[in-house]
């Protein structure tokens, strides 16, 4: 059977992410869409460890390592020396996860969008700061235990939208994604590296020690956050939504839940309210998705 | 293009870059002592589907010859290909058995 | 070509004359109107660069950082709390050995809420790697800007241009505005020998464990101690092709002098001519102007106050619970070298005005003094 993507590999093995890790795929998917005519920045985040101590990389495209809440700005500056030096066609991206994106770098990230700077924005979300040890984000969602919001006082508020916050700047491009589906990623990033301006990727990459889930479980999690609404997959392409990955008959939370530890300590009355969200929250994009 | 793929044991200051600066690929670090389980193909049951390729978070399987080949210097022994295989025919085994 | 201008539109011609090519910058009072002019010279195409009005300093210094990393000459300027917003950064530009150049508008720190100058906010980025260039006038405002990609690029650390907020950035002067054929002759092109490039990929910045960390950071303390002998240097080649000379430090009649008032910015061109005023009355009092913080001059700042029987030094910024900053410095500097009192005044702070009765009053004052009774003495302070 042919491969559904390409077989180069421009991310090596021998990193250091986790067993299982969602980050790890998303990454891999990632490059073989780009290609090597590209170049990233990293903030603090799981991948500023992943990709290895130096003097050593797992990646075959150039890296700049910076600060936390840099990002997008960061981006923009590699972005604009490559317009100056007349080396325009090269992709530019940014590569962040939810605490550098949802948190501490969203004034940049909402600047870069604003100026519609033609970089990608890329947040791989694992729900909390993982590297530092799980405590919670702004991307962490109702219900979960992380070391911050201990069992007896699990977090309370809602994940924020980081989607709709995005959406308000008005992208030319952005898209959900799940690394359940590389291809559904892969097809989208083909289709946005073609188009100018600022482009946001919002990937769900699910965290095995983070999640208390099996490092198994990781593709499984992936499509389950998917299938019950929890993360719906889809773009916005100039202001119009498509739903990518369609979930007709969407799962109850549970599925998604007792699989990971994190969620463990949830009584049918906080699973019930979980529902609710999901379902409110899903209400309102099936509104987008139709075009209403 | 691709990487030096050995490692690099810098001996002094001045053999070093002006700042930090990767030199060698990832792959000078095999990670096949993180395993505690290892996958096993039974490739007469394989239908090739890429399925396993496609989702490993380490770039540990390779697409040989329409076959998948996993590269155990490298396979931290997550899992995941052998559950997401849709013929069940990659099964994880205790390493030294 | 000789113009009447303000420092700050020095600095944006100076920028201009460099042929930078990405500019970042968030507009703070009183650094406007560099990034105002720039921004025209760049929409008007005056200027091959891009121009990135970003949402914060903190952002204009990342921008810079990704810009220089890619191989693009980097430029931003701002002032104090803009400045303080970016420290973290500052840090990691000079970690990085990039040589991005930035003028900052000397303004004190709030709280409470002030525009007018001194130099806490620079002084306060001491230590991240920058070399500072402390500028008394248009001119050399413009010129040091120059100079400074010449310098930066050189041993790959990046320099900061700093001026008094209003005393200069507001100041009409005239600026002898060189020609565009001798800057270039003077600055070749920026060709970063470490740019991102997709030919020849590499990780930036990674993950540095106690094994080599220290050694990288041996090597930005060479750079610096290099830099100094190259800005000795670039002050020869840059008289030879401009006809102006800017020294670390700037003695005016040192050499046969008692009192020798230490100061920096444009105190020093007040202090000069308060020189002046004193000789005329056959006191023997002069005046060394530091213009480099770092690198420090420790051998000139040696050399020019060998024979001095009393150095003052007046400081228009405080390390409270210390003394003047520049005092500090300039001690450390004599320490071990010289038995000579070391007298520290604390003047100007917040933009009051320093002015040459102000230096007459202190030289008076430490005339009745054999050495300093206290670490510091405040200047004109209501009590």
């Amino acid at each position: 059977m042919k491969p559904t993507l390409p077989l180069e590999e421009l991310m090596s093995p021998g990193h250091l992410a986790c067993q299982g890790c969602g980050a790890g795929i998303a990454m891999r998917t990632t490059l073989k869409a780009l290609g090597r005519d590209t170049m990233f920045t990293f903030p603090a985040c799981c991948w500023t460890v992943i990709d290895g101590p130096f003097p050593y990389s797992c990646l075959e495209v150039p890296l700049l390592h910076m600060a936390f809440e840099a990002t997008a700005a960061t981006a923009a500056g590699i972005k604009a020396a490559m317009n100056a030096l007349g080396k325009d066609k090269t992709t530019i991206c940014g590569w962040a996860g939810d605490g550098g994106t949802f948190d501490i770098g969203l004034q940049a990230l909402s600047g870069a969008a604003e100026r519609n700077d033609d970089i990608f924005y890329f947040c791989y979300d694992n729900e909390a700061y993982m590297n530092t040890g799980i405590q919670r984000s702004g991307a962490t969602p109702y219900g979960a235990w992380t070391t911050t919001t201990p069992v007896k006082h699990f977090k309370k508020e809602v994940k924020k939208s980081i989607d709709d916050i995005v959406a308000a700047h008005k992208p030319p491009y952005q898209a959900t994604a799940s690394v359940a589906y590389p291809e559904d990623l892969y097809k989208k990033l083909i289709k946005a590296k073609d188009i100018r301006g600022f482009k946001f990727i919002h990937i769900i990459s699910p965290c095995p020690p983070g999640w208390k889930a099996r490092p198994e479980d990781t593709v499984k999690l992936a499509r389950l956050a998917v299938q019950t609404g929890i993360f719906p997959v889809y773009e916005v392409e100039a202001g119009k939504y498509a739903q990518t990955m369609k979930t007709p008959n969407r799962k109850p939370v549970l599925e998604y839940l007792k699989l990971q530890g994190r969620f463990k300590h949830l009584k049918e009355d906080d699973v019930a309210e979980i529902q609710r969200i999901v379902d409110a929250r899903y209400a309102e994009l099936e509104k987008r998705f139709q075009g209403c | 293009m691709a990487k030096d793929r050995t490692k690099i044991d810098f001996q002094k200051l001045e053999e070093l870059p002006p700042m930090v600066q990767s030199l060698r690929s990832m792959a000078a670090n095999p990670t096949g002592s993180w395993r505690n389980l290892k996958p096993v193909i039974d490739l007469a049951n394989c239908i090739h589907c890429t399925i396993c390729w496609k989702f490993c978070p380490d770039a540990a399987i390779d697409w040989v010859d329409d076959n998948p080949v996993i590269n155990l210097d490298f396979c931290k022994g997550c899992g995941i290909c052998a559950e997401e295989c849709p013929k069940k025919c990659i099964e994880m085994v205790k390493e030294g058995k | 070509m000789k113009k009447v201008m303000m420092g700050n539109h020095a600095i944006s011609h100076g920028a201009t004359l460099s042929r930078v090519q990405v500019i970042a910058a968030y507009p703070i009072t009183p650094q406007t109107q560099v990034v105002e002019l720039l921004s025209e010279i760049v929409a008007d195409q005056k200027l091959k660069a891009e121009f990135i009005k970003v949402e914060s300093e903190h952002s204009a210094m990342a921008a810079c950082i990704g810009a220089s990393s890619a191989g693009a000459r980097a430029f931003t300027a701002t002032s104090a709390q803009g400045l303080a917003l970016m420290h973290e950064l500052l840090h990691w530009a000079a970690g990085a050995r990039l040589p991005i150049v930035m003028a900052d508008i000397n303004r004190a720190m709030a709280p409470p809420w002030t525009i007018w100058t001194d130099q806490n906010d620079s002084l306060s980025q001491r230590d991240t790697g920058w070399m500072q260039f402390y500028c008394q006038s248009n001119q050399e405002v413009l010129d040091s800007v120059i100079m400074a990609y010449k310098v930066a690029e050189k041993v790959l650390m990046p320099v900061m241009i700093v001026l008094d907020a209003f005393s200069l950035s507001h100041t009409y002067e005239i600026v002898d505005l060189p020609d565009q054929a001798l800057v270039d002759t003077y600055l070749p092109p920026f060709d970063y020998k470490y740019k991102l490039n997709v030919n020849d990929p590499h990780t930036y910045g990674g993950l540095t464990t106690p094994d080599w960390y220290m050694e990288f950071r041996v090597k930005m303390q060479e750079a610096m101690e290099q830099a100094l002998g190259i800005i000795k240097k670039e002050a020869v080649e840059f008289e030879k092709t401009f006809g102006r000379r800017y020294d670390p430090v700037e003695p005016y009649m040192v050499d046969d002098a008692d009192i020798v008032l230490v100061t920096s910015g444009t105190a020093a061109s007040t202090a000069r001519f308060a020189v002046d005023q004193m000789r005329k009355k056959g006191k023997k009092v002069g005046n060394l102007r530091m213009r480099l913080l770092r690198p420090f001059p420790f051998a000139d700042v040696r050399e020019h106050l060998k024979n001095a029987r009393k150095v003052v030094i007046v400081d228009r910024n405080i390390s409270y619970g210390y003394h003047g900053i520049w005092a500090q410095e300039v001690k450390s500097a004599l320490y071990g070298h010289s038995k000579v009192p070391v007298f520290n005044f604390i003047a100007g702070l917040g933009g009051r005005d320093i002015f040459p009765e102000t230096y007459i009053d202190i030289v008076n004052q430490v005339k009745k003094m054999k050495k300093p009774d206290q670490e510091l003495y405040w200047v004109e302070v209501k009590r």
